[in-house]
Formats: structure tokens, sequence, C-alpha cells
């Protein structure tokens, strides 16, 4: 992992804008975006979850390209299961079925 | 990096014999960690994929079941979980510089914060219970069938959602259990000391598993909560 | 030469203590492989004796050896105990834990106490198996489905799906150690390029175990739950979808197979450049390939619910990937075959184990893409042409390969030599053995008798009698490696560094190797498979 320290002022300043995306979340779920909700919720929370990989976990100031492999990896192999079930799911309504 | 006693002079006892240097121990511990986290992903996946595919077919139940979770609860804890991501990464940085005192003081709040996670879980777990949304042979959701008429809540459809909700939060919370239990480790190695500037990695690499955690409830908040919060016209 | 007596002065792995806590608290990566050789072979024989149950009551018609109950649990405690107690751990456990350190010339595993942990979770969960099947046993088939198994099985599920969930970790925990290890400890000069097929093939292998083990074991966790606690998940019943546990199921289970016949291949990589006394051909390609059918491997998962009740056109899209995952399967029966064109061939034992795992794994594979095409697969799926198409694999394939690999490794291992024409008859007694046992089974799946029952119409008695006299002769052909090896380890000629004139860093070191592997670290400056320098053994495979 990274060897040079990072100042404290970076994390929390990090953690005010986790805080500050978390109020926003629970705030815009009670405004209704028709479909969006559902998108803007799970950006939210992927902005959330990129800042603590980046900063929170040094991946941001790791020299490794192993790490970000190893991430970006089974972010990939979950998805691969996510959406070749919707594959089946999603076409069921297709007549035959 | 042959076996010659150069090699192996300028460590401490850390350094375990079949490895050649410091560095190559501690990243072989950090990688093991960023491997272990993927396995993780991939076992809180298949939850998410069942999640997935019963949110898109069973949406009605979802949002009704959604809103009956306590949102007050729901965000302080996330909000504590955050604090303690912080109070971790600031101790990972404390142990890089070598300062005993603060590392201990962070690793206390950590645990104080984790600790908080799980008794607030279980206060919202204990108000399902009291309002019968515990999946078996008591499960009830006659109440929510009469608060939200203007939608058909199937009840075995409903049971899904509880399900999963108790299924996703109690493996999280499982895993909760264990960081209290690794963080509990490292405070005690902590305050005797174990931790230098040259010796951090079981701080690290516990670190990086907390965060994992962190990161798991970031998404369990919205998909479980949020699903509909819109005010009823 | 090497004699008895410097064998017993040298100090090796073996010798360097004695006791029983030596060995239950070792942290050496090639005392750990002989644990799990051990704890293998014993299930490998509570396998084969459901196996030999199986095939007696299948030698008549009628069901009059056990009734329909017990023959349930007899099919399903086969699958069970041979996947995850013998099949998965097998190469990986006693081969690649013995051997990875040592052909990147590392001094042991990155994490030799996890290496430890996996071991014991193996037997831990074996214990839990075991409780399982002297107290009654499961009959759900070892797939677990849904929602037989939930709600409606009066069979120990909880208990075998719990003790599959350890067995579970203890795969995963070894996959992590590899890839640490790969990554991290090779020796100086060992570049990727450099590296032996058999560990690119782990490599795979591990990248496999990680990534899709978890999701069985959630899985598992869910089926459980299910049924302890009524969380309705896959119930119908209670709104849940059955399907939804196959595709979780199948997402593992189908990679597993992968588990099953990569380091298999492995083996095969260094066989056959050895006894062909030349370089591997096309090495890149042999090695992405791995690879490449450990990705696309995830891809394909479905093909096993094609009539369960999926979406046509989701079948047809997983049909499509399943003839792709066959492609770099294909490269590496070519590069083998290739390899041996124009080379000096050995029939040694383990070249006979690869020639058999070459010509087996192909029928086994061809007959896979007859299942993915949809239209053949609607008539043969659920019948015997399944049965006989995963035992080509994985009896044909992956056994052949792992015996292959204990005959080619065996002097490393032990410092003796095996009698090397017990070894040929043994091989050729297993090969004879198998294919009297899982051919008329093609037939007899095309002709359309079903899987899992326990009787069938009286025409199909003919094929299932040789069915059945094929696995007594297999039994006979297991049984006799097991045998010699042990004899060998008192009255065996004792074996020197290189026996086989193999390439590769294992072979540069003393038989049996010292504990820490090598006398001083390796510094590697030649390609891999190098064996236009090294000279082929001059007595070794003439004699005996």
């Amino acid at each position: 992992m990274s060897e040079h320290v990072l100042s404290s002022k970076l994390y929390y300043a990090i953690w005010i804008v986790l805080m500050v995306l978390t109020v926003v979340t629970a705030w815009v779920a009670t405004i209704d975006l028709g479909p969006f909700n559902t998108v803007v919720a799970l950006l939210i929370a992927s902005s959330k979850a990129l800042l603590v990989i980046l900063f929170f976990m040094h991946v941001k100031y790791t020299s490794e390209k192993l790490t970000k492999m190893v991430i970006v990896s089974s972010i990939f192999w979950l998805l691969i299961l996510l959406f070749l079930s919707l594959s089946d799911y999603g076409t069921r309504h297709l007549g035959h079925g | 990096m042959s076996n010659s006693p150069i090699a192996v002079e300028q460590h401490g006892p850390e350094l375990r014999h079949h490895f050649s240097t410091v560095e190559q121990q501690r990243d072989s511990a950090s990688l093991g960690m960023w491997l272990f986290l993927a396995t993780e992903i991939m076992f809180f996946g298949g939850m998410f994929c069942a999640y997935l595919i019963y949110r898109l077919n069973y949406y009605n139940e979802f949002a009704a079941g959604s809103r009956s979770l306590n949102l007050k609860w729901g965000t302080i804890n996330t909000i504590v979980l955050i604090c303690s991501s912080l109070t971790v990464a600031l101790s990972v940085r404390a142990a890089q510089m070598g300062k005993r005192k603060l590392v201990v003081i962070l690793l206390i709040l950590t645990l104080i914060f984790g600790l908080a996670f799980l008794g607030i879980k279980g206060i919202e777990w204990y108000d399902k219970y009291k309002e019968h949304h515990i999946p078996g042979a008591s499960f009830n959701v006659d109440d929510l069938v009469r608060e939200y008429p203007q939608i058909h809540i199937d009840q075995s459809h409903e049971q899904i959602y509880f399900s999963l909700y108790f299924a996703m939060t109690g493996l999280h919370a499982l895993h909760m259990i264990i960081g209290v239990g690794i963080f509990s480790y490292l405070l005690f190695h902590a305050w005797k000391g174990r931790y230098t500037t040259t010796y951090y990695t079981p701080v690290e690499i516990g670190g990086l598993y907390w965060h994992f955690v962190d990161i798991v409830w970031i998404y369990l908040f919205p998909l479980l909560y949020l699903i509909d919060r819109k005010p009823l016209g | 030469m090497a004699t008895a007596a410097t064998i017993a002065e040298r100090e090796h792995y073996l010798n360097k203590e004695y006791g029983i806590r030596s060995w239950l608290l070792t942290t050496d990566h090639k005392r750990i492989a002989l644990l799990y050789l051990v704890s293998i072979t014993f299930f490998f024989f509570i396998g084969g004796f459901f196996a030999l149950l199986i095939r007696l009551e299948l030698l008549t018609p009628a069901g009059d050896l056990v009734q329909a109950d017990t023959y349930n649990k007899l099919f399903t405690m086969h699958g069970m105990v041979m996947i995850f107690f013998f099949l998965i751990p097998s190469i990986p456990a006693v081969l690649g834990n013995f051997l990875v350190p040592m052909m990147i010339g590392a001094k042991d595993l990155a994490f030799p106490r996890i290496n430890l942990l996996s071991w014991y979770l193996y037997i831990i969960s074996g214990i839990m198996m075991l409780h399982c099947i002297v107290t009654g046993g499961v009959d759900t088939g070892w797939t677990f489905y849904t929602p037989f198994s939930t709600a409606f099985a009066n069979t120990k599920v909880i208990e075998a799906g719990l003790s599959i969930f350890v067995a579970g970790f203890s795969s995963i925990l070894t996959g992590l150690n590899f890839v640490v290890t790969i990554h991290r400890m090779r020796a100086p000069g060992m570049t990727w390029s450099r590296l032996p097929l058999f560990i690119w093939a782990h490599y795979a292998t591990s990248i496999i175990q990680l990534l899709g083990t978890p999701v069985l074991a959630v899985t598992l966790v869910l089926v459980v739950c299910e049924r302890l606690l009524g969380l309705g998940i896959f119930d119908p019943n209670r709104g849940g979808d059955p399907l939804l546990f196959q595709h979780l199921f199948w997402f593992y289970s189908h990679p597993a197979v992968y588990i099953m016949i990569l380091p298999s291949m492995g083996v095969v990589a260094e066989i056959v450049p050895c006894f062909s006394r030349k370089r591997i051909f096309g090495y890149h390609a042999v090695a992405l390939s791995s690879i490449a059918i450990a990705v696309f491997g995830f891809l394909v998962w479905a093909h096993h619910m094609f009539v369960a009740g999926i979406s046509l056109y989701s079948a047809m899209i997983f049909s499509i990937l399943s003839y792709l995952v066959a492609v770099p399967s294909a490269i590496k029966v070519f590069n083998w075959t290739a390899t041996m064109y124009k080379g000096s061939i050995t029939f040694s034992t383990p070249m006979l184990y690869a020639f058999g795992f070459i010509g087996l794994f192909t029928m086994g594979g061809l007959t896979g893409l007859f299942l993915a095409c949809l239209g053949i697969d609607v008539h043969v799926t659920d019948t015997y042409f399944v049965v006989a198409h995963f035992h080509y694999i994985m009896v044909g394939g992956a056994v052949m390969g792992y015996l292959g690999g204990m005959h080619f490794w065996w002097p490393k291992i032990s410092g003796r030599l095996y009698p090397e024409w017990l070894g040929k008859f043994a091989a050729l007694i297993v090969f004879l053995g198998f294919n009297l046992t899982f051919f008329p089974q093609f037939i007899l799946g095309y002709l359309g008798m079903p899987r899992r029952y326990w009787q069938y119409p009286p025409e199909f008695q003919v094929l299932n009698v040789m069915s059945t006299a094929g696995s007594t002769i297999l039994a006979v052909g297991y049984v006799l490696p097991m045998v010699y090896f042990l004899w060998s380890m008192r009255y065996g000629k004792i074996a020197d560094e290189n026996p086989w004139g193999a390439a590769g860093l294992e072979w540069k070191t003393a038989s049996p190797p010292p504990t820490f592997n090598f006398e001083e670290t390796p510094e590697v400056t030649w390609e891999a498979y190098n064996y236009d320098q090294i000279p082929a053994p001059a007595e070794v495979l003439v004699e005996q």
C-alpha cells in the first residue's frame, strides 16, 4: 500500500462529503423523480463507495495496479451474475418463455 | 533476494521466514486482504442478485416494506458507520506515524461506533418483531395492507421482502460483529505497543475490512430503506 | 548415486521432525499436501463405495437392492462426496500445495498458517459430512434443488449444506493463497512467461475458487435459513422462485467443473513435454487458454437449466456462450498434440495417463457440445447421456490427470520410484475399466434411460450390466496405485533429483526436498520447458 501519509484534513473533508451525501440521498428519496429515484440513489451510493475506496482505503495513492484490477474484476463479476440472471427474468414475458 | 544474511538483517521479529523482505510480506498481506474482499463482494452479491430479481417482480410489496422501516434510525446508522470509517482511516494514519496513544483512542472510538450501530440495528429488529414483520409463523402484514389501500399487497411477496431484509442486514451485522472482534484484537495489540512506523500492517488490513463492511451498508441503506419514500398524495 | 543410507542422513521435509504434533501443527506446504493426500484418498473411497452400491442396484431393472429413498441418498452422497471432498481439493490441495512454491522458487506459500487452516476447515467439513451420512444422509441430489430441499425433504439437508459451506471456505482460502503466492513470491528471473503451465492452470483455478465459491456459500446460507427459519426465498408457496436457486447454485457449480479440470490440464501440460522431450507448442496460447476458461466458464451456467423454465431467449444466449467455452479447451488439446509431433515419445506411466486424459477429455468435451445444443439437450437432459458426459470429463479427464500427476511427481514427494511395470498395468486397467463403465452410459442415455432412477425398463439391462462390470475393473485399477505407492515408500528404488529428466525448478532440488525447498534461492535465466538443454534420463524408464 502507499507509504506517504495523507493529511488528516483530507480525511475530515471526505467525511463531511459522505455525511452530506447521506443526508441528500435520504432527502431526495422523498421527492418524486419517477423511475429516476432509484438511479439517483444508486449514483449517490456509488459516489460514497468510490470516496471510501479511493481515499479511506488509499486506492488513489497506491502504485499497485493489481489492487485496482482486483476491485474492478470483482465488481465486473458481480455484474455478470446480475445481468446474465436478468437476461432470463427480463425476457420471460416475451412469449414462449 | 538471496538467502544470505545481509537481506535478513534490517527487520524486526515480524518478518516471517518464508518472505525475503518486509515489503514482500506487507504487499502479500495487502493483496491477500483485497482478494478476500473480492470474495465478500461475491458473497453479498448473491443476496443482491436475489434482491434485484424480487424487487423487479414485487415492486409494490418492496415499496411498502421499505416504508415500514424507520428512516431516522437507518440514516443515523449510516452516519454512525461513516464516522467509524473516519476513525478507522485516522487510526491507520496514526499507526503509520507511530502515535500509539492516538491509535488506541481512535480504535476505541471505532469500537464505540461499531457497537452503537449494532445496538441501533437491534432496536430496529425489535420493532419489526413487535410489528409481526419477521418472516415465519407469526408473519402478518395486515397493517401494511390497511396502510396502503392504493396498491395490492400479496402477503407472501411481502414476506420475501422481509426475508431479504433480515438476511441482508443479518449477514451485514454478522460482519460487523466480526469487525468488532478484529478491532478489539487490534486495540489490544496497539495498546501493547506492537504497531510501529515500520510495522502496522494488521491495522491497515483490518481497516480495509472495516471500510468494506461500511460500503456494503452504503448500498443496503438506499436499497432497503429508500425504495419509495415519496409523500402520499 | 543416492542410497537409502544417504537419504536417511540428509535432512529433508519428511524426517526433519517426527511425531503427530509436527504433522498436525505443520505449516510446511509439503506436509500439508500430504495431510490432504491422506484425507482426500479417504473420501475418494467413501464416494467410490456409494458408486459401487449404485452400480450394484442398477445390475437389475427392478429396484431390489435398496429402497427408492435410499437410492436417492446413494446418488446424492456419491455426488457430494466426490465433488466437494475429492475432486475440488484433489490436485490443487495435494499437487498444487506441494509444487506451487517449488515451481516458482519460493520457500513456502504466502500464508502458511492459512494453508493449515484450509486443511482443518476441510477436515471439519468432512466430519460434518460423515456425521450427516451416518445419521441418515441427504436425498436431494448434490444439486439441492428447491423447494424439495427447503420445504419437503425430511433428510439432513441443513447439515449437508453447512458442511459444504465450510468446505467452500477451505477452497476459497487455498485459492487466495495461490494467487498471492504466484504474484508475490516468484524467484528472481521467474517472469510470468517462464512460469510452468501447471502454475498458470492453478492461477486460473484459484480465480474461479475466489469468485465463484462465495456465491454457493451464500446460496447454501439462504437454503438453510429457508429450511430452518422459514425465510421463504426459493419456495413458491412463500412467494419465492425455485429458478432463482438454480441460477445462484449453477453460477458457482458450473465454474466448479473448471476448478476440477483446469489443474488436471496443468498436469498434462507438464507431462507431455517431458515425455516428448520437446518444448510445449504454443506456450502463450496454452497459458492464456487457462485464463479464458476461467472467465468464459462464468458465462454459461444456465445451460444446466435449459428445460427448467428459463426464457427461450436467455437459453439461446447461454447456448452460444457454451459453444464458445469449448474453444480454449480445444486449443489446449491441439497444442498438446502438436507438442508430441516429432517428439521423442516415452510411454511411461504418467504419459499413459496423459494420453488417456487427452482422448477421454476430448470425448467428454465434444459430448458437452451436443448438450449445449438446445435441440439435443431437450432430448437427452436428465438422462444417462449427461451422466456419461460429465464422468468422461471428471473421471476420464480430471482423475486421470490426478493419477498421472501423482506418478510423475511421486519420486519428488517420496524420494522413491514406484514399480514402473505395475504403474503401466494399472493405467491400462483404469483405462479399460473406465470405458467399459461409462461408454455404455452414452448409449443408455441416448436410448432414453433417465438418471437418478432406481429402476429401469428391462431393455436397458445389458448395457447396465456392462457398466457395472466396468466399474469393478475400474475399482481394481484405483486400488493398485494405492498399494504400490505405499509399498514403494519402504521398498521402492531411491530416486535422485530428476529421474525423468524433466524441466522445472522442482526437479533442481533433492528428492524429497529440504523443508525450505532449495538450499539457495534459485535465479532463473532460462525459458520454461527447455528440453533442448536437458538430457533425457538414460536408464530410469528402461528397467523395471
